[in-house]
């Protein structure tokens, strides 16, 4: 099973009118079972528009979409993904609990079985303390734990993340970047993560993949093998030498 | 207590300053009674106080209740289509800026001027119109990430509205009702000087007036701003319970 | 544009409702356990649009002047009514708003008042205002004096809020340039609170109409809309079209202050972002 199959993928936004724009041209993208894979390149390239078009927020002009082999718009009614965008987008009137809980009350499971499942997921962010806060309560590295810990919480076989750190300051960011890196490889997830931290999507992925704007495109596939991913990988050389490769690739 | 004493300070501060001004400078009590003469009628009227305030009270209440649940039932139509939302939501924007209160000397034509029925219902039209604004526009206000995220989640319309939407809609809902709770008691009391059924504080304070009674009349005031105040702070009080995500904020 | 064709769409509803109900109603109205519900249909109680209408054109009284011309002229006088009264409210809530800003100690002593005016029918004073009238000041200045009253509010809580908008970057910015308070208040906070000032004033206005409308009824001042009101209303019984004028007047004076206030706006908000103002 491969997590994601995207072929001939082209998207165009306004289609017939005078600002009609070519967001993303003939794009073909492979994302393994487990794999996990960055969607790095300069605003406008449309990458963030690549992982709508992966969730069925928005429909391809061109091309097919195969989520977990099924098309984009079945996956998406099975639930076979979580998603957490830049803006933590919590419910303000749930506590944090009842926010994890509400893809899974959606999907109408007990209410025991919805605690349960909760605050296991709230312990997996470290927020088990927190479970009957508000969210306007926490700070906005905490509302994005919050987030991710509901993405998590239907165990879905795919995570997409956009951009999901970027409003966080620098030791916020690679504290969160090890805690979604161990939840991914306890859950076993698959990932598609949109940055435009270079370091960030070294630092995380498998592959980095390089894409360029107008039209958007996809100019690299970088694989990705650091030795630990921790401080040590942070220091590691293959890590420095990968960061100037899709610093290159990103110039080119 | 910092809180508290500044205001309280203030307070009496302007009452002894009010009642030194009243007295020592021999101000006529048509002008403008001292309090200790308004206190007095307080004590002495009290009883009638309380029934006037029994019936303006009724008549605020059953006009707020009734106003308030066609504003809310309007809002939702409303909110169903896009169209609808953005031709009323001007309109009554615009009716809102007229003296609607003017109505009452036409409704107790309308209806015997011997009922109850003109005032509450000139009460009902002043609440309708700040709650159906205000709960139209906290309806029509969901953001972008809230939107895609049910979207991602295969949510149905009327899921969508009810997690999302009535819930969001709340604290518009009670800045509506904070707003209205009040005009609710003006629109009871003041409906009364255009004629009508002549038995709440409006009524009182005219005839108070008419008798060149002023402290008595500015008693009956007195009781109007209790009613006023009772009225607000038990909408204050609701919306606290209604929306608790929204106090713990503060703390 | 889009709001004038929606008031148009509004008034065809409005008065379709009117119409749709004096033919299928009950002449008697509905009664339900002894209380009229839905109201009488009867020409006495709701005349036709066009009875209304034609109203308009006849004579006041046998040889008077028409209907048209004495309620354009009380919408003037009520006009100018409102017109001192809202200036005078604007100016007392700036002041108001600009000494609470200025100093923390009278906003926390005098903001829960200034809530609290609002929040009691304090325009319940209004015939107590009257004895003012002819004796402190000319009858007419003491219904401004009501409108005023209701119309300072939501200038002050408005305007302080909007003086309190701008950033502390901003704050400390002026501080950097040595500016001081009176220089921070023009440069800085002033400009920054008029996307706040005008939906307060908006609200101001329509106070102000009602203030002038009841302080007028209540003072017995004669001359205003108010006052027509009260007088056509009892002749109800004989000239039924005739308060249904005067109560357009009403409209169109509440019409012409919300238009004059918007037309205050036009300029000085084009290229400004707009913001909700909630006053209470």
């Amino acid at each position: 099973m491969t997590a994601v199959v995207v072929s001939g993928l082209t998207k165009v936004f306004n289609q017939g009118r005078g600002d009609e724009v070519l967001a993303l041209s003939e794009v073909d993208l492979t994302v393994g079972d487990g794999e996990f894979v960055s969607l790095i390149g300069p605003s406008g390239c449309g990458k963030s528009t690549l992982l709508r078009l992966i969730a069925d927020l928005i429909e391809p002009t061109a091309g097919t979409v195969t989520v977990a082999d099924r098309p984009a718009a079945q996956a998406r009614r099975e639930q076979e993904y979580g998603i957490a965008f830049q803006q933590a987008g919590l419910f303000e009137w749930r506590t944090v609990r009842r926010n994890v809980e509400l893809p899974l009350e959606l999907r109408g499971v007990s209410k025991a079985e919805r605690r349960a499942k909760a605050d296991r997921m709230l312990e997996l962010v470290g927020l088990a303390d927190f479970a009957g806060h508000y969210p306007g309560q926490l700070s906005g590295g905490m509302q994005q734990r919050v987030a991710i810990a509901r993405a998590l919480a239907v165990q879905p076989p795919l995570l997409l993340m956009d951009e999901p750190f970027g409003a966080l300051d620098e030791m916020t960011r690679e504290r969160l970047q090890s805690e979604l890196l161990s939840i991914c490889a306890k859950t076993g997830t698959s990932t598609v993560f949109v940055t435009h931290s270079i370091s960030e999507a070294v630092f995380l992925s498998d592959r980095v993949v390089v894409m360029s704007a107008r039209p958007g495109r996809i100019t690299a596939s970088i694989e990705v093998k650091l030795p630990s991913r921790d401080e040590a990988g942070r220091q590691a050389p293959v890590y420095f030498e990968k960061i100037t490769e899709v610093r290159q690739a990103l110039r080119a | 207590m910092r809180r508290v004493l500044p205001p309280v300070l203030f307070g009496l501060l302007a009452l002894v300053l009010w009642e030194v001004f009243v007295t020592a400078g021999r101000v006529a009590p048509f002008i403008l009674p001292a309090p200790s003469a308004i206190g007095a009628q307080i004590v002495e009227q009290k009883q009638n106080i309380w029934d006037a305030a029994l019936a303006s009270g009724a008549n605020a209440l059953v006009g707020l209740i009734g106003g308030t649940l066609l504003a809310v039932l309007a809002a939702l139509a409303a909110s169903r289509s896009r169209f609808l939302g953005e031709v009323s939501i001007p309109f009554a924007a615009v009716v809102n800026a007229l003296p609607i209160i003017a109505l009452a000397p036409i409704l107790n034509n309308m209806f015997e001027s011997t009922s109850s029925v003109p005032r509450r219902l000139v009460t009902g039209i002043v609440v309708f119109f700040p709650v159906f604004l205000n709960l139209l526009r906290g309806l029509r206000e969901v953001s972008p990430v809230h939107q895609e995220l049910m979207r991602t989640y295969a949510a149905s319309g009327w899921t969508f509205a009810r997690k999302v939407r009535l819930p969001g809609a709340l604290p518009h809902l009670f800045t509506g009702l904070r707003q209205a709770s009040s005009l609710a008691v003006i629109a009871a009391v003041v409906a009364e000087y255009f004629g009508g059924l002549q038995d709440g504080l409006g009524a009182r304070i005219t005839s108070a007036a008419a008798f060149t009674a002023y402290p008595r009349a500015w008693a009956f005031v007195a009781g109007a701003c209790l009613l006023g105040l009772t009225f607000y702070l038990v909408t204050l009080l609701l919306e606290r319970l209604a929306t608790p995500w929204k106090q713990r904020l503060i703390s | 544009m889009r709001r004038v064709l929606s008031v148009i769409a509004g008034l065809i509803a409005a008065a379709l409702l009117w119409e749709g109900y004096k033919a299928a109603g009950d002449p008697e109205g509905t009664v339900l356990f002894g209380v009229r519900v839905l109201p009488r249909a009867d020409d006495l109680s709701m005349p036709h649009l066009w009875t209304i209408l034609g109203r308009l054109t006849d004579p006041e009284m046998t040889g008077g002047r028409p209907v048209w011309i004495v309620v354009l002229d009380a919408c003037l006088f009520t006009l100018g009514i409102t017109a001192a009264g809202f200036l005078a409210g604007t100016l007392i809530g700036l002041v108001l708003a600009a000494a609470m800003q200025r100093f923390r100690i009278v906003e926390r002593g005098l903001l829960p008042y200034v809530i609290l005016s609002q929040t009691v029918p304090l325009v319940a004073l209004a015939p107590l205002i009257a004895g003012w009238g002819g004796t402190l000041m000319p009858p007419w200045a003491s219904v401004s004096v009501i409108a005023a009253y209701l119309a300072f509010f939501p200038v002050a809580v408005g305007m302080l809020r909007g003086l309190q908008s701008p950033s502390a970057a901003g704050a400390e910015l002026m501080r950097s340039y040595a500016a001081g308070w009176w220089r921070t208040l023009v440069k800085l906070r002033f400009p920054a609170a008029l996307p706040y000032l005008f939906p307060a004033l908006r609200l101001a206005g329509a106070a102000a109409v009602v203030g002038a409308v009841v302080g007028e009824i209540s003072t017995g001042t004669r001359g205003g809309i108010g006052r027509l009101i009260i007088e056509y209303s009892r002749e109800a019984t004989s000239d039924p079209a005739k308060v249904y004028t005067a109560m357009l007047g009403a409209a169109l004076l509440g019409l012409l202050v919300a238009g004059a206030v918007s037309l205050l706006e036009l300029p000085l908000m084009r290229h400004r972002r707009h913001v909700e103002v909630v006053t209470l």
